[in-house]
């Protein structure tokens, strides 16, 4: 399931970084000041939805991808691992929507 | 080729257990003398407490594997040639990642075991009563069969796994070669319970895809591929279940 999750998540992330990048060369390319950018962001639906899911994947696939390193490196499995990786994905979520909101709201 | 041939090979052999140094010994140089050879010229003629292992000579028992100058080898179809190609002298040490018993016997109980854990025996669909399986021998899931099954259990893809090295419980390169082809076998019974024991952190999804196993496998049988085949029946599995 978390093998599934992980090349799920790996499939959104490839498209996400993609459009996000692609988005940024070609939005500063007249030069943009970031008060410029956040008013075209503020209120935009769209692009919210959009960088919801991108927190969304990274949320799965960091602490997913992190799992085995700690096992294989660092010799930690387990309840305690499982429970810290959890704890970090809730970190990524919280920390990466704080910040969507900063811009959206 | 004779007349530079030197007369004879410097050989380092572990001795002792997980705890052990290794000796030197030399070896005359011989045409076509394999290390196996060279091990048995060392037990019979220069030391007879040395402890190894072999059986057929001819690459089908398993029993021979060593690590040559750090590579895992089946001994007894490895020429001398080929391993001195660049150096003058051999380095011979018992398996990577299993326990050392003795000089260069391994115990190869877990190794075995995992094949175990990876529901690694044949069950049948039928009873005798019943009329036998017809396969083509072109039958693509034969076809698929047919390039694992020669696997002579010499644990040298298990010893060049560092996913092995790293996760103690993970089946390994063989173990789950062998679920693979009982998977695409058409006369096996296919159970989950197999599946599921694949799965997981000791199973196939704990794979790096290194193709260690792969590139030393003497039998030029390809573990990663069968595993790569069982991540795709698990996903197969899962979304049929949930469909
Ligand atoms: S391909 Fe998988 S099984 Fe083979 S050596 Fe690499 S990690 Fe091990
Ligand atoms: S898959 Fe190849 S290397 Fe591994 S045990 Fe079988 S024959 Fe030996
Ligand atoms: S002695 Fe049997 S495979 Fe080498």
């Amino acid at each position: 399931m978390l093998w599934i999750a992980q090349r799920a998540s790996a499939a959104v992330l490839a498209l996400c970084v993609a459009v996000h990048l692609a988005t940024m060369i070609y939005a500063i390319r007249g030069g943009l000041s970031a008060a410029e950018i956040l008013g075209r962001t503020r209120g935009s639906a769209g692009w919210l939805a959009f960088y919801s899911l991108f927190v969304l994947a990274v949320t799965v696939h960091a602490p997913i991808g992190l799992r085995p390193i700690l096992g294989e490196w660092l010799r930690w499995r387990g309840a305690s691992r499982d429970l810290f990786l959890l704890a970090l994905a809730m970190l990524l979520a919280g920390l990466g929507m704080r910040a969507l909101l900063g811009v959206f709201r | 080729m004779v007349l530079t041939t030197p007369a004879t090979i410097a050989v380092r052999v572990w001795r002792g257990g997980a705890a052990g140094v290794f000796q030197a010994f030399e070896v005359p140089r011989h045409e076509s003398q394999t290390v196996l050879d060279v091990v048995t010229y060392i037990q019979r003629s220069l030391d007879a407490t040395l402890a190894y292992r072999y059986a057929c000579r001819v690459g089908m028992c398993g029993s021979c594997a060593m690590m040559v100058n750090g590579r895992a080898r089946w001994t007894c179809r490895t020429h001398i040639d080929l391993v001195l190609q660049d150096r003058k002298d051999i380095t011979i040490a018992p398996l990577r990642n299993l326990p050392v018993i003795r000089d260069l016997v391994t115990d190869m109980r877990e190794f075995f075991d995992k094949w175990a854990r990876a529901k690694g025996r044949f069950q049948g669909r039928v009873s005798r009563n019943e009329d036998f399986e017809r396969i083509k021998p072109d039958d693509p899931d034969r076809v698929q069969v047919d390039a694992g099954i020669e696997c002579i259990g010499c644990a040298v893809c298990y010893a060049s796994c560092d996913v092995v090295a790293w996760n103690p419980d993970y089946l390994g390169p063989a173990a789950l070669n062998r679920a693979w082809t009982l998977i695409k076998d058409a006369r096996d019974a296919k159970t989950m319970a197999r599946l599921r024991a694949v799965a997981g952190d000791a199973g196939c999804h704990s794979c790096h895809t290194h193709l260690s196993c792969t590139e030393r496998c003497p039998k030029s049988i390809s573990p990663t591929a069968g595993i790569a085949g069982l991540k795709r029946a698990v996903v197969s599995a899962v979304v049929g279940k949930a469909f």
